[in-house]
């Protein structure tokens, strides 16, 4: 038999106080914040705050001529929809660039990027926040064609309600296009007015030099931006042929200077 | 704190083999003339420049692994690169929402740097420089730092902001802070840093606490025959400069500025029977003739004006 035996209890050395935790380190702000940042840089400045509401001023306008224009069977909630997307999708651009350019022209990049040294992230939001304008700017249009077609029909037009869905997927796909290519752009460019005029030369000539040579006009019409995006315009889905114009062009327009710019802002020297 | 850092722009050298350290509660002085490479230093602190060679750390982790750096670290490298389309208060907001600050810092911090309601409401660019400086000020400040890296803040302001800006510079330090700013005037520097370090083309060419850099600078001694005086100096082999009369700290005609110390002086000028006016450690005027002396423009450095990216 065993006994098991009790052994002297041995006091245990007092256990050294544990030395402070250090404080841990401040988390870098998350992703959906600098998203929320870089919407409000978009209008939070004089120039911005302008060009959001001037774009209004002139989709309102242009809804005004319509009602005086069209013929009234004309006056559908379509044509004023369409009209409303492609006032808007023509500033886009414009807004996604300066959205980039403007803190290399102002400097405030220097500011920006001590903040969040980690600069893919600030691109990141950079394109979120236009993708959130893009989607913001088909509500916008949304809201407008219905004011215009309730005016519409109290002014003897048409008025017809004819939304499809397949018209507002368009619209979004439409605006996401324009408002990320000027982001691309200006990424590349980064100078606000060498990037809005060579958004808008570049793209417009290669359309009228190919439009000269006939035998490459099958090809050419692959990358033509201001054809491949008409289909978006319309209320039914693009065909499949469509969507392949499409995303050749997206690839060239869209991905490739985004591309090319996020390594420029990668690299770039702040001023 | 930096270690052997060297950048370089295609063939120029703007920072060649630069180390330094700077000490929790001291105000170091970066100095040098335009073009040293003060600023390109300041820019690798910041994460904002990779170098060719070498490293930079902050808190002992490079500054792009402090997370979220403005929390640790308040930089202002360039008061003018505010966004001249938004209100004062508006720049200092985005800041905020970035740093994770609460919103209320804002107003506690544009008080702090003297923007009263009417400056934060105008846009930036109806700013004179000195309130940009102090906007600035206000931003480097807001997520409550340990360290302030400052690149010519005192420029700019007007006296009285030069002295507040070194009373607040002073304030940090002595909570525990540590500053470091960059001028490429002397007795900006002089009137606040504990510590100096000199750059000149890219080189740190003297560096220490201020006293120390004070006691190296010289003596003064005027005799009322500087000749003679002159003579016998240099026979025993000490180096001597005249001092100009014009200058701030000549007493009178016929300084001599002398790399010794006022016994070594004493006795030769006794040997030679002469007599002496003025007998003194030089202080500030050596360490202004030091700094002259050490950022005089050279023929492998050419001065050009700030060569920044």
């Amino acid at each position: 038999m065993t006994v098991l035996q009790q052994r002297p209890e041995t006091p245990l050395p007092p256990l050294p106080p544990l030395p402070p935790l250090p404080p841990l380190p401040p988390l870098p702000p998350p992703l959906l914040r600098l998203t929320g940042i870089e919407l409000r840089k978009l209008v939070d400045t004089r120039s911005g705050r302008w060009l959001v509401i001037s774009i209004g001023i002139l989709m309102v306008a242009v809804a005004v001529v319509q009602l005086i224009a069209l013929k009234d069977p004309q006056q559908t909630y379509q044509a004023f929809f369409s009209m409303a997307l492609l006032i808007v999708g023509l500033f886009l651009p414009v807004l996604g660039i300066l959205s980039v350019t403007s803190e290399w022209s102002q400097r405030t990049a220097l500011t920006t990027f001590a903040l969040v040294p980690a600069r893919h992230r600030v691109m990141t939001a950079k394109l979120a926040a236009g993708a959130l304008t893009a989607g913001l700017s088909v509500v916008a249009s949304l809201g407008l064609a219905a004011l215009a077609c309730l005016a519409a029909s109290a002014l003897g037009g048409a008025g017809t309600w004819n939304l499809t869905a397949a018209a507002v997927a368009n619209a979004v796909v439409f605006q996401l296009v324009n408002m990320l290519m000027g982001v691309a752009f200006g990424m590349l460019l980064l100078n606000s007015p060498l990037a809005i005029v060579v958004f808008f030369v570049v793209p417009t000539l290669w359309s009228v030099l190919i439009g000269l040579a006939s035998a490459a006009r099958t090809i050419a019409r692959w990358l033509d931006l201001g054809q491949v995006l008409e289909p978006l315009l319309m209320d039914s889905a693009p065909t499949q042929a469509e969507w392949a114009h499409l995303g050749a062009a997206t690839l060239v327009w869209l991905v490739l200077p985004l591309i090319l710019g996020a390594v420029r802002v990668m690299r770039a020297q702040v001023q | 704190m930096i270690k052997h850092l060297t950048k370089r722009y295609g063939r120029h050298q703007a920072v060649d083999d630069v180390s330094f350290r700077c000490e929790a509660g001291t105000v170091t002085g970066f100095l040098g003339p335009n073009g040293a490479g003060k600023s390109t230093t300041l820019r690798v602190i910041c994460g904002l420049t990779r170098p060719t060679c070498g490293t930079a750390t902050v808190l002992g982790v490079p500054y792009r692994r402090l997370g979220n750096p403005g929390r640790r670290v308040g930089s202002m490298l360039d008061a003018s690169a505010l966004h001249s389309g938004r209100t004062g208060r508006e720049t200092l907001a985005l800041s905020a929402a970035l740093l994770g600050v609460p919103a209320d810092q804002v107003d506690t911090m544009l008080g702090r740097v003297g923007l009263d309601r009417q400056a934060a409401r105008r846009r930036v660019g109806r700013y004179s420089l000195g309130m940009r400086q102090r906007l600035s000020i206000a931003g480097a400040l807001l997520g409550d730092p340990t360290v302030l890296v400052l690149d010519e803040p005192a420029n700019g302001l007007d006296p009285e902001g030069i002295y507040w800006m070194r009373q607040l510079l002073r304030d940090f330090a002595d909570r525990g802070g540590t500053v470091l700013l960059s001028s490429h005037l002397l007795h900006e520097v002089e009137a606040i840093a504990d510590r100096l370090v000199v750059i000149n083309a890219g080189r740190i060419m003297a560096q220490g606490r201020r006293q120390e850099l004070l006691a190296a600078s010289g003596t003064l001694v005027r005799a009322v025959d500087p000749t003679g005086l002159r003579a016998s100096l240099t026979a025993a082999g000490l180096a001597v400069a005249p001092v100009a009369p014009a200058s701030p700290f000549a007493a009178g005609d016929g300084a001599l500025l002398v790399s010794a110390d006022p016994e070594t002086i004493g006795q030769i000028a006794v040997s030679a029977r002469m007599v002496l006016l003025e007998l003194r450690p030089a202080d500030h005027g050596g360490l202004e003739r030091l700094y002259l002396n050490l950022t005089a423009p050279s023929d492998q450095a050419p001065r050009e004006s700030e060569l920044v990216p």
